[in-house]
């Protein structure tokens, strides 16, 4: 039975995956039929090295063609070519991986001790805690997380001169070890504020209802009764159970972590994926862009098989156990 | 000495719509090995005495007069002391098929739980327990295992029941232990409780709306309406020659097996049980009562003296013109 659920939410993953890659890839014809000729508007290109161009881009022959080649490069690991400087579009996107991974997993994490709050503030549901706790979230919750990137900008950066403006790292710098892991630390903390800022509040709203709906369960009543503390009464029997919407919602948030934070990685010129995107938009570089869609997605679904197979763990009404 | 004694208890609970009184002064007392039922409609007020034994009602509901457990007045124990007292003097059937065994964990762990948790033995120990009762409660020990949705709703119950003797409780108060399941695991689960009270020498606080559930099981019947006993005494003769005219209604509800004429003219009670929040004046039953009199409408008569042993709260009781 357990493999069985396993193999049937593998399936549909893949299923997806393959759908995304046939939509991501004829998206892109769709959008722009003169693609080549688009991309380098105002060049004087003669038509034998348009063809050329288009050969190198997958662009000749017909969509059939272009699609059959572009899934055998695909399953090669070959993503194409970047339009703006001809790099592979796998070690374009590679580079800007990590930054992300690092900067928006980071906030993932901060953002995610909302649970924490959530589970208390339900638990003593309209005390002074979660008032305050409910009405911080909704703030943060509510707010445009550009607009807080200005904000902090201008006052903990260009104002009070505390952290720098932007980048990875200082340019010129070739510290290593240590001392550029605390520099980088350093320029990540204003932008990672600002999205554990912006997403601690659905954890903490979500973790809350989650908690209330539990409040009203016949168990809890009867754990009380046996004579546990209240603490352990949340801890032991309510909390777990509130947990399975959380769990959910954390993996699902995982699958956006790398295509998550365009806005704040543009205004603190992080150079991550979302820049990348933001970068690839404007050119455009279609190979690029078609590139990041096919990685979000995958890892989008990648963190929905996740979510499906954690649930099938943590909650035993699920999972064919 | 009784094992439980409730001495004018009353509860009040606060809503947002104000407060609802949904137990007005109930007086009852079980000694050692006594069994009593507490019948009546639902909002009478009698899960409301369940969960007041134990200290179970929600924050802000008052609570007035008093709860004794082993002489000891609940209400005036300090936390620690009440979370020793629960289970160990008093512990409840809940009702199985709803949702009181917690559906993450496995039911042999929830048992095992209440055990650890008021005595000092290892789990190793403990588990031996939890085996032990789940076979004595007629299910393999193996099924402490299984989680709550992996067992039927039957199965669910005798795993409430087992819960409840975890800790070889004094006093046993079933909740509708019998609601909502089939009439023959109802017949099964009766059968259960009725020789592990005769083993165990248990007091038995039955709850229930079925009355004739109550006449098998319990030696003592109470019958509740709008937050008040209002008949009391043997539960044969109660059921046989009730007394106050919702007990009759409530006994006539059900057909007597084996004579048609009741068989094929049920007698229900008409209306509905009044809103706690908004009681008549007088005695509450009086707009649905059939014999109601003038003054019902104004007295609200106490439980009086209807003959040995018992008592009901009618104007008609112990006057000759019923």
């Amino acid at each position: 039975m357990r493999a069985r659920f396993i193999l049937t939410k593998l399936v549909g993953a893949l299923s997806t995956l393959a759908f995304v890659v046939a939509f991501n890839f004829f998206l892109f014809r769709v959008v722009n039929e003169n693609t080549v000729e688009s991309m380098f508007r105002g060049r004087n290109l003669s038509p034998s090295q348009i063809a050329r161009l288009e050969r190198q881009f997958n662009l000749d022959g017909s969509k059939w063609e272009q699609f059959t080649a572009y899934v055998g490069q695909l399953l090669h690991g070959n993503l194409g070519l970047s339009m703006k400087d001809f790099r592979p579009v796998t070690t374009v996107v590679g580079e800007a991986l990590w930054p992300t991974v690092l900067l928006v997993g980071t906030s993932t994490l901060l953002a995610m001790t909302g649970i924490f709050f959530g589970f208390r503030a339900g638990w003593r549901r309209r005390s002074g805690y979660d008032v305050g706790v409910t009405t911080f979230s909704m703030f943060t919750y509510s707010m445009p997380d550009a607009w807080l990137s200005m904000v902090f900008l201008g006052l903990f950066a260009s104002g009070l001169g505390l952290f720098p403006t932007g980048g990875l790292e200082d340019s010129g710098s070739n510290a290593a070890g240590l001392a550029k892991l605390l520099d980088q630390a350093h320029h990540m903390a204003l932008p990672a504020l600002v999205l554990a800022i912006a997403y601690i509040g659905e954890y903490t709203i979500v973790a809350r209802s989650a908690m209330i709906d539990t409040l009203r369960e016949d168990y809890l009543q009867l754990a009380r009764a046996k004579g546990l503390r209240d603490s352990e009464v949340r801890s032991k029997h309510a909390q777990p159970n509130a947990m399975l919407p959380v769990v959910s919602l954390s993996a699902l948030n995982f699958g956006f972590v790398l295509s998550g934070a365009i806005a704040v990685e543009t205004i603190f010129s992080w150079p991550g994926l979302g820049q990348l995107t933001r970068n690839a938009a404007t050119g455009p570089d279609f190979p690029v862009l078609q590139g990041l869609f096919l990685l979000f997605s995958a890892s989008l679904i990648f963190a929905n098989l996740i979510a499906d197979l954690m649930y099938g763990r943590i909650d035993p009404r699920v999972g064919g156990r | 000495m009784s094992v439980l004694e409730l001495h004018d208890l009353h509860v009040t609970y606060r809503t947002d719509g104000g407060s609802v009184p949904a137990v007005r002064g109930v007086n009852l007392s079980l000694d050692t090995g006594d069994t009593v039922g507490l019948a009546g409609e639902s909002g009478c007020g009698k899960s409301t005495i369940a969960g007041a034994v134990l200290r179970l009602l929600p924050k802000g509901t008052e609570v007035s007069g008093k709860v004794l457990l082993d002489g000891e007045d609940v209400y005036a124990m300090k936390p620690g002391r009440l979370r020793a007292v629960r289970w160990t003097s008093a512990a409840i059937v809940f009702q199985g098929a709803l949702h009181s065994l917690n559906p993450v964990r496995r039911v042999g762990l929830q048992i095992e739980e209440a055990i650890l948790l008021h005595s000092q033995q290892s789990a190793r120990s403990a588990r031996i327990r939890v085996g032990e009762l789940l076979e004595k409660v007629g299910l393999p020990a193996g099924q402490a295992e299984r989680y709550p949705h992996q067992l039927s709703g039957g199965q669910r119950q005798r795993v409430l029941i087992a819960l409840a003797l975890a800790c070889e409780p004094k006093l046993l108060i079933a909740d509708e232990p019998t609601t909502a399941l089939d009439v023959m695991v109802q017949a099964q689960v009766l059968r259960l409780l009725e020789e592990l009270q005769r083993e165990h020498g248990l007091s038995l606080l039955f709850i229930t709306h079925d009355l004739s559930v109550l006449t098998h099981t319990c030696e003592r019947l109470a019958v509740m309406y709008a937050g008040r006993i209002v008949e009391e005494g043997p539960s044969t003769q109660v059921f046989a020659d009730p007394q106050h005219p919702y007990s009759r209604a409530l006994a006539a509800a059900f057909p007597t097996i084996g004579d048609p004429a009741s068989r094929m003219n049920p007698q229900g009670l008409a209306g509905d049980p009044p809103d706690p929040s908004a009681l008549p004046a007088g005695c509450p039953f009086h707009l649905r009562c059939a014999v109601a009199a003038p003054e019902c409408s104004s007295l609200d008569v106490a439980l009086r003296p209807a003959g040995a042993g018992r008592s009901a709260a009618c104007v008609h009781v112990g006057a000759t013109d019923v």
